[in-house]
């Protein structure tokens, strides 16, 4: 579909949901809207793409009490806002939208993650991507390093380069809208995406790349959009296999989640940011324990998150319910990088290549 | 009365009888902290308290409105002058070096009836304190009436034999017609003012008829008075079988000349002749031995058959002084202000004879810290009890209750914008300790202190789900009448069609007369749009600065009161009936309407 195409879908249907809630109240009704509960409860797998994705249950949010009321106003506020930024061809961040909420008196927003859930709602109501409102997060994409070559539109017109031999030691930064990179070729083996940059410096610095042919992602924490986008389509156009090596806490297996099942707030466009196929690698709690890890004790909140990953659909495998309940048992956490405890090269040279072979990556 | 657990006395007795070497001052001199002096930061709090608490009873005994001054003045690096005066009935030259300077002396030590102070330890303890850690003497003045002189005297304990030493008696002119003031400087510090305050507070929330005038350093502080009847004062009754000690009946027949079975009758509340005579049966005693005659075998056998006998409580209506539920409110609304508060007194209970009494507020919202665990303030016979929350029963009760069923959220204590008054009143209140911190766990006041919080929990909660549900309708009020019209304005812009009526919304959720305002680019318009079923005439009043000559149609009725117009329009209306009203002017002022019950109409300034 061609960007106006896109554009004109967009705008016509968030005319759409104004129109019905115009004529709810014409006829004395109660305006309100329907969308998917977004909570754990309410997603399941979707078997053709292997993701999990919001289930049937719906929640009806009716302007009948001062709060709901106030949350269709604002909606109504940010889609008449984007209507006329797609008309005039403008864009702004979410932050920027935020900050524009300001000038809409009751409409205001009190925080930009209301905004940004907001935002959420009408990607689900209109079945289009936000991308399509001219509205782009303002975090920076994380960053790319291995044989991959690409091509970006930029405002200096089509740029070529590969990720490893035109790059800085940096790598390569992925965009906010990832829809204009086009992916040429590539002549790595596997992508390792990886939660902290220490981790992703230390791999670098010792060759990792070069000496199994690896593509290392640095996630930077909770993915982004566009980098559980972008991995989604480097599996998708090289068949490259994804493994992702985090920390060893509740939190981290949160950020594999949604690498490989999608997250539950984008859970409507998980068949596009989701990739069923990645692996993980580690830290596994069974690590903690046959490497004799450097370790924490849990907190209050790391094992209310275990217990909580524990009823998670996305944890319901065998494996995850052994290593989660390992993992309460000895009360330990420990991070990626307490491998330097065995030596600066025991991650590279013995760690990765074991887990690896045993995921049936390296042979 | 020889209190039980009384333990510091008790021993002080015991080891001044055995050693005379050593007194009850010098005995006092090493344990300061079982009487509430064991740091500076106490002191204070102890020693204002035991002025306070002889002002109050003295002026209760009396009859008198208590006025108290309290001032508090830094005198050095670590010392501090305090002095309080009352304007009680007074002490005579004579009793005073004993009430004063003698430790142990008091008129209401063998008294069975609510007091505020009980040993007589209280105020020459203090005065003890002073000359241990400065080593001035205290001063007094007092005067028992208008044709009496009044006397200041300097007075000081004698350590080693515990009599008064006065230093100075000297007659003054004074300016009160009678009263007390009593000036002691000693070792100590403002570093606990604030608890020093919440002292006052909550004694003057405890005892609504009296004033207290404070001076702390340059700060005044005035607890004013709500109640202009003086307090009742408790009638002293007779010991009861069940509420007493060895020690006690032996001081008793020592001093009697009577038989056994006048003795029993006329010595403690509740014996008839049947029960005196079942008594000496019991114990296997001749009634007509004399009391005084009898072994200290034949004593103890008396007093377990007194135990056992069956008797009526002690008559609890004379010798307990209630604060009442009516002036624990007045006492509590002048200190703070709060939305809700809901107080109960408990019929009087018995415990091991002596009788009691639980009285129990709760208070809820207005300034009250919102967040965070309720605040609970205990009392013992009228007075705060500021230290040992945890060790005290009171604290325990509290906790034991679950709040969750009325309405609250609960870690422990109850949390929220939540004050819980305790007071347990008693002939004897049991105290785990000598300085009165703390009320020991007896079964028999626990319970009482549980019933009386769930009754004040079920009050609560009454008044929470009625909030709520006036919420909710609030809540939907705004939503319709307030964020509708702005959503219906936004989408017609949206689909760029004429802007819809809500109207119709508005009558089918709320079925009431709805009457708003709303100032909009330099234009007032008021509207009525009755969903009700009721028809009369309702009367609009807007006050603003807004003349609104132009008005249509015009006000049927046009004030000013200093500057700002009080325009009226009687509206008659019926049902599905409509008015609306327009004028120059701006947003701003405020909307009332009457004629109309309350529950069927919703009145909405859009400005606000």
């Amino acid at each position: 579909m061609s960007e106006t195409d896109l554009e004109q879908r967009a705008s016509k249907r968030l005319y759409d949901i104004a129109k019905r809630w115009y004529d709810q109240i014409s006829t004395g009704e109660v305006p309100s809207i329907t969308l998917p509960t977004r909570t754990k409860q309410n997603i399941v797998l979707d078997n053709e793409h292997d993701v999990w994705k919001y289930g049937e249950r719906e929640s009806m949010r009716a302007a009948g009490t001062e709060k709901s009321a106030l949350h269709l106003l604002k909606m109504a506020y940010v889609i008449w806002f984007i209507k006329k930024q797609i008309k005039e061809n403008r864009s702004s961040t979410l932050r920027e939208l935020y900050y524009i909420s300001e000038g809409w008196k009751k409409g205001k927003f009190s925080a930009q993650d209301e905004s940004n859930f907001l935002i959420e709602d009408l990607e689900i109501l209109t079945d289009i991507q936000r991308e399509a409102f001219h509205l782009r997060p303002e975090e920076d994409g994380a960053t790319i390093f291995g044989d991959i070559t690409l091509r970006e539109s930029t405002r200096r017109g089509l740029r070529t380069m590969n990720c490893r031999d035109d790059v800085g030691e940096a790598g390569y930064q992925i965009p906010t809208n990832v829809e204009k990179v086009d992916l040429v070729s590539s002549g790595a083996r596997f992508v390792v995406a990886i939660e902290t940059g220490g981790m992703y410096a230390r791999l670098i610095e010792n060759g990792f790349d070069e000496e199994y042919n690896a593509v290392l992602v640095h996630l930077k924490g909770q993915p982004a959009r566009s980098t559980r986008r972008i991995l989604n389509r480097i599996h998708e156009s090289f068949g490259l296999p994804i493994t992702v090596f985090t920390d060893g806490d509740p939190w981290s297996y949160r950020i594999y989640a949604s690498v490989a099942y999608g997250a539950i707030k984008s859970a409507h466009i998980s068949e596009l940011l989701a990739t069923p196929q990645a692996r993980f690698i580690g830290v596994q709690p069974s690590d903690i324990r046959d490497y004799n890890l450097p370790s924490d004790h849990l907190n209050e909140k790391d094992i209310a998150a275990l217990k909580s990953e524990l009823s998670d659909p996305r944890f319901a495998g065998d494996y995850w319910r052994d290593q989660i309940n390992l993992q309460l048992t000895m009360n330990l956490k420990s991070e990626q990088q307490a491998f330097a405890a065995r030596g600066l090269d025991f991650v590279t040279k013995e760690y990765l290549p074991a887990r690896l072979a045993d995921l049936g990556i390296l042979r | 009365m020889k209190r039980s657990g009384s333990y510091s006395v008790a021993l002080a007795e015991e080891l001044a009888k055995k050693q005379r070497s050593i007194s009850v001052a010098e005995f006092f001199e090493k344990n300061k902290h079982l009487l509430g002096f064991d740091s500076p930061t106490r002191g204070v709090i102890t020693t204002i308290k035991e002025a306070v608490d002889n002002s109050l009873d003295a002026c209760e005994e009396a009859g008198i409105l208590p006025d108290i001054y309290i001032s508090i003045r830094k005198t050095g690096a670590d010392t501090l002058k305090v002095a309080v005066e009352d304007n009680g009935p007074g002490i005579t030259p004579e009793q005073v070096p004993f009430v004063f300077g003698k430790l142990l002396y008091g008129s209401r030590f063998h008294q069975i009836k609510q007091t505020r102070g009980q040993q007589g330890i209280g105020i020459s303890a203090a005065v003890l304190y002073g000359q241990l850690t400065v080593g001035h003497p205290s001063v007094v003045i007092s005067r028992i009436g208008a044709s009496f002189p009044a006397y200041r005297f300097q007075v000081q304990i004698k350590t080693e034999s515990n009599e008064p030493e006065i230093l100075g008696r000297e007659e003054i002119p004074w300016d009160r017609l009678h009263g007390t003031r009593v000036e002691i400087e000693f070792r100590g510090t403002l570093a606990a003012k604030k608890r020093l305050i919440d002292y006052l507070r909550y004694t003057s929330v405890v005892n609504p008829h009296a004033r207290l005038l404070v001076d702390i350093e340059e700060e005044r502080l005035t607890f004013e008075r709500v109640s202009d009847d003086p307090i009742k004062s408790p009638v002293a009754i007779k010991p009861h079988p069940h509420g007493i000690e060895i020690g006690q009946l032996r001081r008793m027949a020592a001093a009697s000349e009577e038989f056994c079975e006048p003795f029993l009758i006329e010595s403690f509340s509740r014996v008839g002749k049947k029960t005196a005579l079942e008594i000496c049966q019991n114990a296997e005693i001749d009634t007509n031995t004399r009391i005084s005659a009898l072994s200290p075998g034949e004593l103890k056998s008396l007093i377990s058959a007194m135990q056992r006998a069956s008797v009526p409580a002690p008559p609890a209506s004379q010798c307990l002084s209630p604060i009442g539920e009516d002036l624990i409110r007045k006492g509590l609304e002048k200190e703070m202000q709060l939305d809700f508060i809901a107080a109960r007194t408990r019929p009087a209970g018995v415990f091991s004879g002596h009788p009691f009494l639980v009285e129990a507020a709760i208070a809820y919202g207005g300034r009250l810290e919102p967040e965070g665990p309720a605040q609970v303030v205990r009392f013992a016979n009228r007075v705060p009890l500021i230290y040992q929350p945890g060790a005290c029963a009171i604290t325990s009760c509290v906790m034991s209750v679950s709040w969750k069923s009325y309405g609250l959220s609960q870690q422990g204590l109850p949390i929220g914008p939540i004050l819980i008054l305790v007071h347990v009143a008693s002939t004897n209140v049991p105290f785990t300790s000598e300085s009165k911190d703390a009320i020991a766990s007896i079964p028999e006041i626990e319970r009482e202190i549980v019933l009386a919080l769930q009754e004040i929990g079920r009050d609560l909660k009454t008044f929470l789900s009625r909030r709520d549900r006036n919420r909710l309708i609030e809540d939907r009020a705004r939503a319709v009448c307030a964020v509708i019209p702005d959503i219906a304005e936004k989408v017609a812009e949206i689909v760029e069609l004429p802007v819809p009526d809500t109207s119709p919304i508005e009558g089918r959720i709320m079925k009431k007369c709805i009457v708003k305002k709303s100032g909009r680019n330099g234009k007032v318009t008021l509207e009525v749009n009755n969903h009700s079923n009721d028809k009369g005439i309702i009367t609009i009043y807007l006050t603003s600065p807004d003349r609104g000559e132009d008005a249509i149609p015009k006000p049927d009725f046009l004030e000013e009161f200093s500057g700002e117009y009080t325009k009226v329009w009687q509206v008659p209306i019926t049902p599905g009936s409509r008015f609306s009203a327009t004028y120059s002017g701006n947003a701003g002022g405020s909307l009332d309407v009457r004629g109309i019950d309350e529950r069927k109409k919703v009145v909405i300034d859009l400005d606000v």
